[in-house]
């Protein structure tokens, strides 16, 4: 077990077509700030495009933000892509607006956490510490 | 006594809670204002009169009360369609139109892109017969119609004439705005197409469009209300707002058109949020600035090309999924905060917006709002009736004097598209957005329900769903068009706008022709995919 892990390293994603980045950005300085290596995609990403942005940077957890109403059927596809390229053991998480009754439909689907409005930058941190271990390659 | 003697011989004897006294935007405010605090030119400003501070208007709502006008749009058109015929019998007058992400952003329905999201943050259109559908029943010369659409709005606003001339209501009868205003999708709402200089190209082939053959239609609505949004101070929006809007006059200007013809129909859009004079200020110092700017920069002589009118809706970033009642409290402050800062037109958000789109109850106890402030509170007996308050007018110079600050430093950066190209407006409002964010977690900032006040939750209330077969439904129609229409036409009239795109002659003229032949929404944002190049978000953090 090595003395100084390295920092984990999320991919914060925005799938499909909403422009509402102000989550996203937000919790993605907020997990710099908490010493974590942030990489952001930037919006419009189709399912694809965030699975391959996690392969590629071989990161130890994803989380994605959405707010269009569209999670129901992004998040699977997120998963499903991660899955096929050999990718579905890394944690996905999602935030934005999620109403209640869609939670456990995206928990079947895999998702490991759900963070609403509401949700404070400090709780998401406290989640990603105590859950996310570094992944071994 | 001086206010300084004031301050220091009685007012420090006196205890102060251990808070920083800062409004919503991180803003220090002052214990007291003073006569001292207010500007000479303040003391000597009247409704109506240049540089409309205290309003555009001599009579303001005694003598025609603001627009209600609730943003409206979800699942086919037809769905939109029944929800505007209810909110006209609610009594409103003026419909605006939300339109779904993928036709925002230039896909059909049947794109892979817009799977998912079809009908969802607002309705689908795809192509004319969509359109005609939104407004069936409804003809075009008896209402106002607002249309929030920006990269691809100069097929919507093709696609709305066309419906015009098969109602047989002449183009010069037609009024509303379509908002367009393409800068702030770079800085703040991020739906667009191609980069920024071929964007403010078709904005500009839009107001010299509607300048010729629209006169009371609104070509650009300059909206601050998505800046403020994305987690802008007052001040950044109130700045950048007015730097977009610069930057279009300019760029019209250059095109060889002058700014008392296209001037007058320029309108804007603002947020109203949580702090209340602030907000008010906000907007008295958006109308002052914009008159100077305007003549200043400009040589604009008719007063309606200075005057600035606006629409405004209440902060959506402001509500709380938690006691979502609570949001109809909220809502009434703001909306109260947008009638004395004296709007045009106004948008009251749902109580349970923050969790879906607006159910008809939610939507009917906004509507009510107005109506009480409107008819009930007394409010709009009295022209700007907080002219003159010692606060509200410091506040007011103090807004004006920081936007300008912002905005000459843009001009330095060479105006708002080079700036937007440096990232610097995103980069100031990300920067914003953290510094909130972090107040509202250390609770430096009270969001009752939310970091103070929390009660176990109570059950959401019932939401508006959209059902997965719109999108089928509507992907199915948008086959149907392409597959039942004159192919051959439809093809000519793209190539038409093609050639218009590539050789700088007005858009607007092929477009019509283009969506009369039933070209779709997806197919022209092709063109301008390949014609301009497509943007990508640059992804500053």
């Amino acid at each position: 077990m090595a003395l100084n892990p390295r920092p984990l390293r999320i991919l914060i994603a925005k799938p499909g077509l909403d422009g509402h980045d102000r989550g996203a950005k937000v919790i993605a300085r907020a997990l710099r700030d908490a010493g974590m290596e942030v990489i952001y995609t930037g919006l419009h990403q189709t399912p694809e495009m965030v699975a391959e942005a996690a392969i590629q940077e071989d990161v130890d957890a994803i989380g994605l933000s959405l707010l269009s109403g569209a999670h129901l059927t992004l998040f699977p596809a997120v998963l499903a892509e991660l899955r096929q390229r050999g990718g579905g053991d890394i944690p996905v998480f999602g935030g934005g607006i999620i109403p209640d009754e869609d939670r456990p439909e995206l928990e079947r689907a895999g998702v490991a956490a759900m963070f609403t409005p509401g949700a404070s930058t400090q709780e998401i941190v406290d989640w990603i510490r105590t859950t996310i271990r570094p992944r071994v390659a | 006594m001086t206010k300084r003697d004031w301050l220091e011989r009685r007012y420090r004897e006196t205890p102060e809670r251990p808070v920083r006294f800062s409004t919503v935007s991180d803003m220090e405010v002052d214990p007291i204002y003073s006569a001292a605090d207010v500007s000479a030119p303040a003391r000597d400003e009247w409704p109506g009169e240049f540089p409309y501070t205290r309003g555009v208007y001599p009579s303001m709502y005694r003598g025609r009360l603001w627009t209600m006008r609730q943003f409206a749009g979800f699942g086919t058109a037809e769905d939109t369609n029944a929800r505007f015929k209810f909110l006209m019998g609610q009594g409103q007058k003026g419909l605006s139109t939300a339109f779904d992400m993928p036709t925002l952003m230039g896909y059909d329905a049947d794109h892979p892109r817009a799977r998912g999201e079809v009908g969802r943050e607002g309705v689908a259109v795809s192509s004319l017969v969509d359109v005609r559908a939104l407004f069936d029943g409804i003809r075009l010369s008896d209402v106002t119609t607002s249309m929030t659409v920006n990269c691809t709005a100069s097929v919507l606003l093709a696609m709305y004439v066309a419906v015009a001339d098969e109602q047989g209501v002449p183009w010069t009868e037609l009024g509303g705005t379509i908002q367009n205003d393409m800068l702030k999708e770079f800085i703040a709402q991020k739906e667009w197409i191609c980069p920024p200089e071929p964007s403010v190209r078709i904005v500009v082939d839009m107001i010299e469009f509607c300048a010729k053959q629209l006169p009371r239609w609104h070509a650009v609505s300059v909206s601050g209300y998505h800046i403020r949004e994305a987690g802008s101070t007052a001040v950044q929006e109130l700045a950048f707002t007015l730097a977009d809007g610069l930057a279009y006059v300019d760029a019209a200007v250059k095109r060889g058109l002058h700014v008392d013809q296209f001037g007058p129909r320029l309108s804007f859009f603002f947020n109203l949020h949580n702090d209340f004079f602030e907000e008010i200020a906000k907007l008295r110092a958006a109308r002052r600035l914009w008159a100077t700017l305007m003549r200043e920069r400009f040589g604009a002589t008719d007063p309606r090309a200075m005057m600035l009118r606006t629409h405004a809706q209440t902060a959506g970033c402001s509500l709380t999924a938690q006691q979502p009642v609570n949001n109809v409290v909220r809502v009434a402050i703001q909306a109260l905060a947008g009638v004395l800062g004296g709007v045009q037109s106004l948008h009251t958000n749902s109580l349970d917006e923050t969790l879906a789109l607006p159910s008809e109850q939610a939507v009917m106890v906004a509507v009510r709002t107005q109506q009480i402030l409107a008819e009930e509170s007394g409010v709009t007996n009295i022209v700007d009736p907080l002219g003159g308050s010692y606060a509200v007018e410091a506040l007011t110079d103090r807004l004006e004097r920081e936007a300008r600050a912002y905005i000459e430093h843009i001009d330095e950066l060479g105006g708002m598209v080079k700036a937007i190209e440096l990232g610097y407006p995103q980069k100031e409002i990300a920067d914003a957005a953290y510094v909130y964010q972090q107040q509202v977690d250390k609770q430096e900032k009270t969001v009752v329900g939310v970091n103070r006040y929390q009660m176990p939750e109570e059950r959401q209330p019932d939401l508006l769903r959209i059902p997965l077969e719109v999108e089928t439904r509507q992907a199915e129609r948008v086959r149907k068009v392409k597959r039942e229409r004159n192919g051959t036409a439809a093809r000519d009239a793209l190539r038409r706008v093609r050639e218009a795109a590539e050789s700088g002659e007005n858009l607007m003229p092929p477009l019509v022709a283009a969506v009369k032949a039933l070209c779709t929404v997806g197919e022209i944002s092709d063109v301008y995919r390949q014609v301009f190049g497509e943007y990508r978000d640059p992804a500053w953090l």
